[in-house]
């Protein structure tokens, strides 16, 4: 796929060199008492030990860091209804009507993390590790729980991307893709206890009708929570 | 009701972006008669800069051209929501709607009207002048096409679904014209996913209904939008046209990943279709809403 080749774009800087700097402000700041010289000298060590155990995965920056924050997303979600759907109590926890939608659910979130994969080629992050331990995926409660709140969370992640993205064409898939998670999202929700919708947690409902929007920075604090491989979002764009 | 004054607004953008670039026009003139050392070593500069400043925001006239016509889909909403739950033209209708869709509705009657409001502000705090309609300028028959919508809910709620979904098409339309702008671009698609969640809710309600006259699951309308027109309206097509596509940035995503087909199976086209919801521009959209307007 050509459409997000954009050479400007491509990764400028190495998650190592990312790391090593951030290590290296923690150095000056722990040895600050210490000669410059020292400083230096501790700086570099800290810098090479870094470099051999960063396993994470740095984002990047302009539209490559957002499509890649959308990417780790959208491979979190896809994760998740694998796992659902594979288990053995899907079909004893889920009616037939809602195991053909929830099996579409998981279709459409692969395809959505395939379609980032191919779209950023050699820029895309590497595949994510997950913990998922705090999810019970034999009980239908607390799968759609969860399936609810990353459903949220993606929805209020790509509203509050969307302006930091500077291509149109971009702009538009994202469009394309959070409208569909917000489908989900209602959908989920009104599993979980009917008419719930547009719960007054996700859209302001007493004042305007709209949704509550949340910037990568918070996602990424959430998502933590399951993503266990390291994720550098330095240099996300901020405007 | 003039609807193409909305799209004769946008059209406005580019004669106020001559306007906007004259008195620079004028002053690389003034550059010229200088000497043509100095107008040849500025020109590349000058033009960069004026180009830059043109483009790196909308006007706010293209803005309030937009933010008019999201607003004028609200109206048709929120109005649509009003009559049906509130006149007594709509009481029989209303009648065969169970307590539990009713409360639903509701919460979407209170999103719509709270559309128009905060729209209506932002409009007026841009220095713009928000379009205004009453009860009286909408035919929610569509010109007969309904003709009883006052009397079945299963009509009703499917006027209101493609609505919800037309809107969601209409805004998705309109991002690219709001690129980068933090405020009014959040706020658009705030309001699109909210459109989305309403979308989502109602073809529920339509799918549960289907699911107690027999339908089978598979064969029924789903929370997200299943190709063409997957509405069982005929006469709503235009606002399906193009869902059913299934090339996205340049790859025909039904095909083209093998580890998404692995999964999918024999549903990856209609997952496909399903998984990407498609912008509409703003005449197509204005053609559909047209025959509700009186």
């Amino acid at each position: 796929m050509e459409i997000f080749t954009k050479k400007s774009d491509q990764l400028l800087t190495s998650p190592e060199a990312e790391q090593s700097q951030k290590m290296q402000r923690r150095q000056v700041l722990r040895y600050a008492g210490v000669g410059t010289a020292a400083v230096g000298l501790f700086a570099a060590e800290a810098c090479k030990k870094d470099r051999n155990n960063f396993t994470g995965v740095y984002l990047g920056s302009g539209d490559i860091g957002i499509l890649n924050y959308a990417y780790a997303l959208e491979q979190l979600e896809a994760a998740f209804y694998i796992n659902v759907v594979s288990n053995s109590a899907f079909t004893t926890q889920f009616s037939a009507d809602e195991q053909i939608l929830i099996t579409e659910v998981r279709n459409h979130e692969v395809l959505h993390r395939e379609f980032f994969k191919a779209a950023l080629a050699g820029n895309a992050i590497a595949s994510l590790a997950f913990n998922f331990s705090a999810i019970n995926f034999g009980t239908r409660a607390s799968v759609l729980a969860a399936a609810k709140s990353f459903e949220d969370l993606g929805v209020s992640a790509y509203n509050g991307a969307g302006y930091l993205i500077q291509n149109p064409t971009y702009l538009t898939l994202a469009g394309k893709i959070v409208s569909v998670e917000a489908r989900h999202a209602a959908y989920f929700r009104d599993l979980v206890s009917p008419n719930t919708f547009v719960g007054q947690d996700v859209v302001n409902v007493a004042q305007n009708g709209l949704e509550y929007e949340k910037t990568p920075q918070y996602v990424l604090g959430m998502a933590s929570a399951y993503i266990t491989t390291p994720i550098n979002a330095d240099d996300l764009p901020t405007s | 009701m003039d609807l193409l004054n909305i799209i004769e607004e946008i059209e406005k953008v580019d004669p106020e972006f001559q306007d906007k670039i004259s008195p620079r026009r004028a002053a690389i003139k003034n550059i010229t008669s200088f000497g043509s050392k100095v107008a040849v070593a500025a020109m590349p500069f000058a033009l960069g800069s004026l180009f830059k400043k043109a483009y790196a925001q909308q006007s706010s006239s293209s803005i309030v051209g937009v933010l008019n016509y999201a607003l004028q889909l609200e109206f048709l909403e929120s109005n649509f929501y009003n009559a049906g739950l509130t006149s007594p033209a709509f009481a029989v209708m209303k009648g065969t709607l169970s307590q539990s869709e009713l409360a639903g509705l509701t919460l979407i009657q209170t999103d719509e009207n709270n559309h128009v409001k905060f729209l209506q502000n932002v409009i007026t705090s841009l220095g713009g002048t928000p379009v205004s309609f009453t009860a009286a300028n909408f035919d929610f028959t569509a010109q007969g096409t309904f003709a009883d919508v006052y009397v079945n809910s299963n009509t009703w709620l499917a006027v209101a679904s493609t609505f919800e979904d037309t809107g969601v098409r209409a805004y998705k339309g309109q991002a690219p014209n709001l690129l980068r702008n933090k405020t009014v671009l959040t706020a658009a698609l705030d309001i699109h996913s909210v459109e989305a969640r309403h979308a989502s809710h109602l073809r529920q309600l339509r799918r549960n209904r289907q699911l107690v006259l027999g339908t089978t699951s598979a064969n029924s309308i789903r929370p997200w939008i299943t190709g063409a027109n997957d509405s069982g309206v005929p006469a709503v097509a235009a606002s399906y046209a193009g869902e059913d596509n299934v090339i996205q940035g340049g790859v025909n995503v039904a095909t083209g990943l093998s580890a998404y087909n692995t999964i999918a199976g024999a549903n990856a086209t209609t997952s496909a279709q399903q998984a990407f919801d498609e912008p509409l521009d703003m005449p197509t959209v204005v053609g559909i809403v047209t025959p509700f307007f009186k």
